[in-house]
């Protein structure tokens, strides 16, 4: 094996380009994007404990979604796909944002429970709303562009349980079919946002490998409907 | 006991600084061969002057009343107390001014690797040479600074910083719309820009102009193809890039040049020219600059300039990782010797 060519290598401006390949919810229409351009992702779907993958012209490196604009800002990848809402959350991450990949999509939502009137109240009466979420800095945004203050409470786990047991008066979240929503007893109150997966690259990567770059975004847009 | 230090500043220990000062000394060399004497400038300064020199520019990390109440603020680059200097200390003396400086800068960042609140830069200014030899000169002794300290792989982007917002302009694009897809391209979402430029309703062509733009960029062959999407603000961006590429090529330093149409600094006072520096060693910029034909007219004495700086820290990391990699290429055409 040659030295720089898996992993650990800082050889940029040589070798081939690393794309950042999120597991998760995005990571099998990432793989079937992949398959579209002609990448063999064959080892992806089967040794599911690997992290870092060579493929033909390209070395894919798989992790957590939130982690890929780490990753690529720092240029430890050039490439890497992750969904909108990780990029709104990490908002002023020096990345450049390539190219809506249109998959994945889901709705970043304000919900409530049904037939309550504690949000509305709280804003009236308080001031303030208390909104429990994983993406605390998209909330906080949200909430002071529309002029108004919401007390973000970050949580990790099941965002659904807050406003059950009374600590938060509502969620920002993500919804896909909305069934947790319902089973929760949870209505949406306001969309914020549609997110899908994104390509995104390294600044220094659009600059000096740009012909590679472009090559693999212009074949990614070609076969995004 | 802990005793605490402010987030984003650090202590620097002697093995490390023993390699700082030598870097300095190389970079020092360079811009005294090239006459640039070094100035130094009061770290603090008042925060009117500050923002006289740059209201949009770089965020401000802190600011403090001194004992008359006075408002003080940290500089956030050399750029504007060096401005301000040519227009008082200098008011007498004849331009042009080659002026170098090694100074602490502050600004209100998210800390991480090689990007601290207060960090070093190195660079120069010269004041009084319009473009594009003024610019050219600027970029030669920037291209030997990076020479001098190893960095014989960096490349240096070389864009305007004008193009976007006159084309803008002359599609008659709304102010409010203007500046919003200003954000966009300044924080590099190309699917935002997308999105907002196919609100506008503009004719095919110039909407393909808008979103092919921030992609030109390599080497000569941008220009003609920049050249093909056609408009009065493009060509007269290709034509001042070309002019400045030609001057670059009788220095003969066009061929480290990476011309880039869709290149924007974050600091509001660039005019024309637009500098940014990086080395394939490294996932960050390296340091940047352009032209700043306004600046020293808003304290009192309009004068041409241009410069450049180079985040120290960040260099000296991609000086240890280029060392890095030609150890374990040298280890590499080792090996492949034995049978």
């Amino acid at each position: 094996m040659r030295l720089g060519e898996v992993s650990g290598s800082r050889a940029r401006g040589d070798g081939a380009l690393k794309l950042a390949v999120p597991r998760g919810a995005l990571f099998d229409g990432t793989l079937d994007l992949l398959d579209r351009i002609g990448v063999d992702t064959g080892s992806l779907r089967s040794e599911s404990r690997s992290l870092v993958f060579n493929t033909q012209g390209l070395v894919l490196v798989t992790m957590r979604p939130s982690d890929v604009p780490t990753y690529v800002e720092a240029g430890a990848a050039d490439l890497g796909i992750t969904g909108k809402d990780v990029l709104l959350e990490q908002h002023g991450r020096a990345v450049y944002e390539l190219l809506d990949l249109k998959y994945g999509a889901c709705r970043m939502v304000l919900a409530a429970r049904r037939e309550d009137d504690s949000l509305r109240e709280a804003e009236r009466r308080l001031g303030a709303m208390r909104i429990a979420t994983k993406y605390p800095r998209a909330t906080e945004r949200y909430f002071q562009e529309s002029g108004r203050r919401a007390e973000v409470i970050e949580v990790k786990g099941s965002v659904e349980l807050a406003p059950l047991v009374g600590l938060a008066d509502g969620i920002v979240d993500l919804v896909d079919t909305g069934r947790t929503l319902a089973e929760n007893e949870l209505e949406v109150r306001e969309e914020i946002t549609t997110c899908t997966a994104r390509l995104v690259a390294n600044r220094v990567a659009h600059k000096l490998r740009a012909a590679e770059v472009d090559e693999l975004a212009d074949r990614m847009r070609e076969v995004t409907p | 006991m802990i005793h605490r230090i402010p987030p984003g500043t650090r202590d620097v220990l002697p093995a490390e600084m023993r390699e700082l000062r030598r870097l300095q000394g190389a970079l020092a060399a360079v811009f005294e061969r090239f006459g640039y004497g070094e100035v130094a400038t009061p770290t603090i300064e008042y925060d009117e002057v500050l923002a006289r020199g740059d209201e949009r520019g770089a965020p401000v990390a802190y600011r403090f009343f001194d004992a008359d109440g006075e408002l003080l603020a940290m500089r956030t680059d050399m750029t504007v107390p060096i401005a301000r200097l040519v227009a008082t200390r200098l008011a007498g003396d004849e331009p042009p001014f080659r002026l170098s400086y090694f100074a602490n800068a502050y600004r209100a960042v998210r800390p991480q690797r090689g990007q601290m609140r207060e960090f070093a830069q190195a660079g120069v200014e010269l004041v009084g040479a319009d473009a594009p030899e003024g610019t050219a000169e600027v970029i030669e002794v920037l291209s030997a600074a990076l020479d001098a300290v190893g960095l014989t792989r960096a490349v240096i982007g070389l864009g305007d910083a004008d193009l976007y917002r006159q084309l803008l302009g002359e599609l008659d694009v709304s102010e409010d719309r203007r500046e919003r897809i200003l954000a966009l391209l300044a924080a590099h979402d190309l699917v935002g820009l997308e999105r907002e430029v196919d609100a506008l309703g503009l004719r095919s062509s110039e909407r393909e102009t808008l979103l092919r733009l921030p992609n030109l960029r390599g080497g000569a062959e941008v220009l003609d193809e920049a050249r093909e999407l056609g408009g009065a603000a493009v060509e007269r961006a290709t034509q001042r890039l070309a002019a400045t590429y030609e001057a670059l090529s009788r220095r003969g330093v066009a061929a480290r040049m990476n011309l880039d149409l869709g290149l924007l600094r974050d600091l509001g006072y660039y005019t024309g020219a637009i500098l940014e520096v990086y080395d394939p060693a490294l996932g960050h910029v390296l340091g940047g600059g352009g032209r700043y034909d306004e600046l020293v007219g808003r304290f009192g004495r309009p004068l041409p300039a241009a410069g450049f700086a180079l985040y120290l820290e960040r260099v000296h990391i991609a000086q240890a990782e280029e060392e890095r990699l030609a150890e374990a290429s040298r280890e590499q055409g080792a090996g492949s010797v034995q049978p």
